[in-house]
């Protein structure tokens, strides 16, 4: 296209867009570009909020790297959450979907009922599974002990707590399911009957029609997913306070832990770096494999 | 409400009866053999729909047991707690575990819920005008750097909390708004990312039409997004307005950050930190605590559940 002198029209639209967007410019700036970049700043420097900033150059990342076994500890606390609860709340939510999508009755009442969990929040989640965990008097070993089975001391057992902690995550998947059911409920019912002529069996349907179709959406919950679970904050804070022996010391835990309990601002900042570059990592990664399974109608 | 589906056995014979092309032209023979495979097919649906209920039914169970759990606890006299195995009713109900729970240690906790009710309708305030009217700017106008803009929207949705929490802490403690609700507030009033996200896609299903028909006529762009835009969003508004509330109602990590003193606290941190207060778990008390968190909140959902659900599937559209 050729470029034309700008009617006064576009010029006006444009000053009005801006105008309607800027309260998110400033708040961007202030509350999210600012503290960024500031992080960056700070990582650098040594600061207990009580004296004045330090500088110390890369020492924070030095010693994160070389002297912090929890900062290990925490973020390889945090990847296997990501890398295992993730993938398991997309696997339930979409068995959740599936079943809603079914032609029975009564839909909306089930419907209401795995949802339910997903508006309580993480804190009264946090307490509440806390109970059901207790070794004696807990809800789930008394029924593990019904079906013969000796359940483990959950939270207390370092062992048990992160499974634990994915298990509770589990019982708050509504939001990722009502979007699987609105993404089932959009696959043209043709395909289906086509692949039923072609001889496909039940399996072959979800195989090869349900699978395919809802790859897009399994590629949005599969990143809203990870990006929740990199947040994952008030379930260990509350069930484990990030324990036995840091077996559930998620990164942000203890990023937390960092500023607010040891006063260590700039340690804490350097931190929220390094989580920021592995996000950055693990979304890029993420990506790149969609190209290979995420099937996109009308490309 | 009631599926006004037709039953899966229905369903199947028709196909059935369908796919054999009308039945008479066929001959005699093969049509007895569809016949026999429409009775297995219809066989097989039952079983089918039998196993489906079976799986709707326990999942259910699973969602709801431990809601039960929480108030059947709630109710029961501190000895009754212990009992093994686990009573499901409580023997006698003991409404007073309410009372105690909220009075805790001289707890004020209707202060908390007072301050949780003022954070949380001054945030939803802030986030359906500011989110609304940026999203408008989105949706509704055309202007150089829109898109790449509202890439960087979507990109901020990325962020954890965590990695703003200390900066954004220096910032509101050289403000001097540490331990005010002005940390838990003013932020939402300059547009939510995940809102806006989802009022731009709510916005973009409204016809264009309307909005030149209008420009026509002379109104202003605030004219439009004020008499057009919002009049026809208010299902996509008030899903804000509830997912709003739920955040600020449930939020822990910001009231812990910037609240300090006891008579600013909300309910959330009360429930997190109750159990620090005692040696040996109560949990008769924090079930009941715990039911007073949550029970507005399940009230609500009952009232407005084609909201949470219906924008939710907003956010799965594509665009």
């Amino acid at each position: 296209m050729r470029k034309l002198p700008w009617p006064r029209r576009q010029l006006r639209q444009t000053i009005e867009g801006y105008l309607f967007i800027a309260p998110w410019i400033i708040g961007f700036v202030l509350f999210i570009a600012g503290p960024v970049a500031a992080s960056l700043g700070l990582s650098f420097f040594e600061w207990s909020l009580i004296r004045p900033p330090r500088f110390v150059g890369a020492e924070n990342y030095v010693s994160m790297f070389t002297d912090d076994p929890l900062f290990w500890q925490s973020l390889r606390v945090t990847l296997i959450y990501v890398a295992v609860a993730v993938p398991l709340q997309i696997a339930f939510a979409l068995l959740l979907a599936l079943l809603l999508n079914q032609k029975v009755r009564m839909i909306p009442i089930f419907r209401t009922m795995f949802y339910l969990p997903s508006v309580v929040g993480f804190v009264a989640v946090a307490v509440l599974w806390q109970w059901l965990y207790q070794p004696e008097l807990g809800l789930i070993n008394d029924f593990l002990g019904r079906v013969g089975i000796e359940g483990p001391a959950w939270l207390i057992s370092r062992r048990w707590a992160l499974p634990a902690v994915i298990g509770a995550s589990l019982w708050t998947v509504g939001g990722t399911m009502i979007i699987f059911l609105a993404g089932l409920q959009n696959i043209p019912r043709h395909l289906f009957e086509a692949a039923a002529l072609d001889g496909a069996g039940e399996w072959g349907q979800f195989r090869h029609v349900t699978l395919p179709m809802l790859s897009p959406v399994i590629f949005f919950n599969l990143i809203l997913g990870m990006i929740a679970g990199f947040r994952t904050f008030e379930l260990p804070l509350v069930m484990t306070n990030g324990g036995p022996l840091n077996a559930t010391m998620f990164y942000a835990v203890y990023l937390y832990l960092n500023a607010f309990t040891f006063l260590k601002m700039g340690y804490a900042a350097a931190l929220a770096w390094i989580l920021l570059i592995v996000i950055v990592a693990v979304t890029v990664v993420q990506l790149r494999l969609a190209r290979h399974w995420v099937y996109y109608e009308f490309e | 409400m009631s599926s006004s589906r037709p039953d899966k056995a229905a369903v199947q014979s028709k196909d059935y009866s369908e796919a054999i092309g009308g039945e008479g032209r066929q001959p005699v023979l093969q049509q007895r053999r569809y016949r026999e495979a429409a009775e297995s097919g219809r066989r097989l649906g039952l079983l089918r729909q039998g196993a489906t209920y079976l799986m709707l039914i326990g999942l259910s169970l699973v969602m709801l047991l431990p809601f039960l759990w929480m108030v059947s606890t709630a109710l029961k006299p501190h000895a009754s707690v212990f009992s093994i195995p686990p009573e499901w009713f409580p023997r006698p109900w003991v409404w007073r575990n309410f009372v105690d729970a909220l009075t805790f240690l001289g707890h004020p906790v209707h202060l908390y819920a007072w301050n949780t009710i003022v954070i949380s309708v001054l945030g939803v305030a802030g986030v359906l005008i500011s989110s609304s009217l940026v999203a408008f700017g989105f949706a509704r106008l055309e202007f150089p750097g829109r898109d790449t803009l509202f890439v960087i929207v979507l990109g901020t949705m990325m962020l954890p909390p965590a990695v703003m929490m200390v900066p954004k802490f220096i910032l509101f403690r050289e403000l001097g708004w540490l331990d005010t609700f002005k940390p838990l507030i003013v932020p939402f009033w300059f547009g939510a990312p995940f809102h806006i996200f989802l009022l731009r896609q709510f916005f973009l299903s409204i016809p264009k039409d309307l909005d030149d028909a209008a420009r026509i006529d002379g109104a202003s762009s605030f004219q439009i997004y004020w008499h057009i835009i919002l009049p026809l969003s208010k299902p996509a508004l008030a899903t804000v307005a509830i997912f709003a509330f739920v955040y600020h109602w449930n939020d822990l990590l910001e009231p812990l950050i910037f609240l300090s003193s006891q008579e600013n606290w909300t309910l959330a941190l009360f429930l997190a930190s109750f159990q620090g207060y005692m040696l040996v778990p109560r949990w008769n008390l924090l079930m009941a605590a715990s039911t007073v968190l949550v029970l507005p909140l399940l009230v609500l959902f009952f009232f407005a559940q084609r909201l949470f659900i219906g924008g939710i599937t907003i956010t799965g559209m594509k665009g």
